[in-house]
């Protein structure tokens, strides 16, 4: 089984993952041996089965609407590739 | 000091027979000595950890220092540790230092464990070989041309090599017992819910799970008991009491009933690695527990349900790394979309870009109930398989992986060749259910685990038959040549 080429790029675009033309067969052809291994899961009778999330049935919990964290702006932008007056910068979006 | 256990360096450490700095001192010269030939450790963080002995030795001075006080490990560099880098194994995160610890991390060093540095590891935890790391794979210290498994094989071969006397590492698919077996450790992948994932880089989220590895079911309890908390930061993290896993390891496993799945004695099974199996649960037989034969129907399911799950999660997860806040940005982009698909393109690895591309294929409109659906209920009937067979016994044996460490490049080109190396561990991340394992014999000189899956929260019962099968066995005690 293989994925179409076309098929592979809009996975890509989707993905944000830029891929490189002469891969792109490779990359076809292992996806499609994954999927081939999780096909098997189509002949599977599943009517009725709940589908399951976390094995304890855990909800996520609440807690009251107050402030937790403490503004760290500084030690978390000196870890950003670029920043500017506590602004994370990108390239240009709006011209 | 590098053969002696944890217990035993706690006794020491207690007794002023050595002290944490000596003790530290030592296994940082064998890591700077070792760890060339097998590239288990990403960084080592000497001077930190000569600071925290100094002041490992204050508390212990002064008395009443918890039980790992003084005591150094490795933790695995998917946990955050605050200043220090942490990369995951990846070129996306080689240049990220979190500004602020994992839960996990946290836990021990209140308890004053001295850390050494962080582990290699396959890439975001994806893989079962450690080829995939950035860093190049670790090279398993039973036999330098074979795999350490993965992820955790940084972890798992500096254990084995003695570059420390424990070490943190995470499951998702396998990624803790998988690395033990095959490089002749002790590993505990607890109950989902049992140790916060707080600062613990997501691969996939309703899977994951830290756990300890060491050379002993002892030593992994004692590191547990530290590991283990419930944490407010962690929404899927289970509220409820840690006891402490050392106080039941002495009982008896007289009339312990353990379920033997066939479907983990079929095809594909080493013959030599079945034989040290069954060996080992005659032992346990021998030992008063009664062995019953059960079924897990659903089991061959675990893997392709497991490939839609994990990588769908993956996709979402991996999301946030595209080149703004932290981590890998690509040189020059021309602009926004350039900079995202570039980053990505150019700071995953092969592996990883593969995962998320099917993950993303499996969520993607028209794909969701046929994928990614249908795997959540074929979950269910897994998980069921489990309720099932935990009504009639008390743990379920068999063997961790189908063959001892097979040689690097072997299984390169197949992704799904690689992925069916976890047949039998995936199934219990699904379920969400603790399962361990011990070292229990050696096939053409390397190292065979014994898989010991326990109900949920059950990680003290499993602890302690791991602990009775090493007070009658000796495997844990073996060592690789040039390492004693």
């Amino acid at each position: 089984m293989s994925i179409e080429r076309r098929e592979i790029e809009k996975l890509a675009t989707l993905s944000r993952i830029a891929i490189n033309e002469e891969t792109i067969s490779e990359v076809s052809q292992r996806l499609g041996s994954v999927l081939e291994l999780v096909d098997q899961l189509q002949a599977v009778n599943t009517d009725g089965v709940e589908a399951m999330s976390h094995p304890m049935q855990a909800t996520q919990r609440l807690r009251e609407d107050e402030v937790t964290e403490l503004n760290r702006r500084e030690a978390l932008q000196a870890i950003a590739p670029e920043t500017e007056d506590g602004l994370f910068l990108v390239p240009k979006v709006i011209e | 000091m590098h053969n002696l256990t944890i217990a035993e360096l706690v006794k020491g450490l207690q007794s002023k027979e050595f002290t944490s700095v000596e003790l530290t001192q030592h296994f940082l010269d064998r890591i700077a000595s070792l760890d060339p030939a097998y590239n288990a450790v990403i960084t080592v963080t000497a001077e930190r950890a000569l600071q925290a002995a100094a002041a490992a030795d204050q508390r212990l001075a002064a008395g009443n220092a918890p039980d790992l006080c003084g005591v150094p490990i490795l933790h695995k560099d998917i946990f955050c540790t605050d200043g220090v880098r942490t990369s995951c194994g990846s070129k996306m995160l080689d240049n990220f230092i979190p500004p602020y610890n994992a839960t996990v991390v946290e836990n021990f060093e209140q308890a004053g464990a001295v850390v050494l540095g962080k582990t290699n590891m396959d890439e975001f935890a994806m893989g079962s070989s450690n080829e995939t790391s950035f860093y190049g794979p670790v090279k398993n210290p039973w036999a330098t041309d074979s795999v350490p498994g993965g992820s955790s094989g940084g972890s798992a071969a500096a254990v084995a090599a003695r570059l420390a006397p424990g070490a943190t590492a995470t499951d998702t698919g396998g990624s803790i017992r998988q690395p033990a077996a095959l490089c002749g450790v002790s590993g505990i992948k607890p109950t989902y819910g049992r140790v916060s994932r707080w600062g613990m880089i997501a691969f996939a989220s309703s899977l994951d799970q830290g756990g300890p590895m060491a050379r002993t079911a002892e030593d992994c309890a004692l590191l547990l008991n530290c590991m283990a908390s419930y944490d407010d930061k962690d929404s899927t993290c289970i509220d409820r009491e840690v006891p402490d896993y050392t106080a039941t390891l002495s009982s008896s496993v007289k009339g312990l009933r353990i379920g033997v799945p066939k479907e983990y004695f079929s095809e594909g099974l080493h013959p030599g690695t079945e034989e040290a199996v069954r060996a080992a649960l005659a032992d346990l037989e021998a030992q008063g527990a009664e062995l019953v034969e059960i079924s897990l129907p659903n089991s061959a399911l675990s893997v392709p349900a497991y490939y839609v799950i994990a990588p769908a999660e993956a996709s979402a997860n991996l999301s946030r790394f595209d080149g703004s806040r932290y981590g890998y940005r690509c040189e020059n982009p021309k602009d926004l979309e350039d900079m995202y698909c570039r980053s990505r393109a150019e700071g995953f690895g092969e592996e990883v870009q593969r995962r998320i591309l099917i993950g993303t294929y499996c969520l993607s409109a028209g794909y969701y109930d046929a994928y990614y659906g249908k795997s959540q209920q074929v979950r269910q009937l897994i998980q069921q398989d489990f309720v099932s067979a935990f009504e009639n016994v008390d743990l379920i044996m068999g063997p961790t992986c189908p063959s001892p460490a097979f040689k690097f490049g072997s299984k390169g080109d197949d992704p799904v060749a690689m992925y069916l190396e976890d047949i039998y561990t995936i199934a219990t991340n699904l379920a969400g259910l603790p399962g361990m394992s011990v070292p229990c014999g050696m096939v053409e000189g390397k190292p065979v685990g014994l898989q010991i899956i326990g109900n949920y929260f059950d990680e003290a019962r499993i602890l302690n038959v791991a602990h009775q099968y090493q007070q009658a066995s000796d495997w844990h005690t073996k060592a690789p040549e040039g390492i004693a």
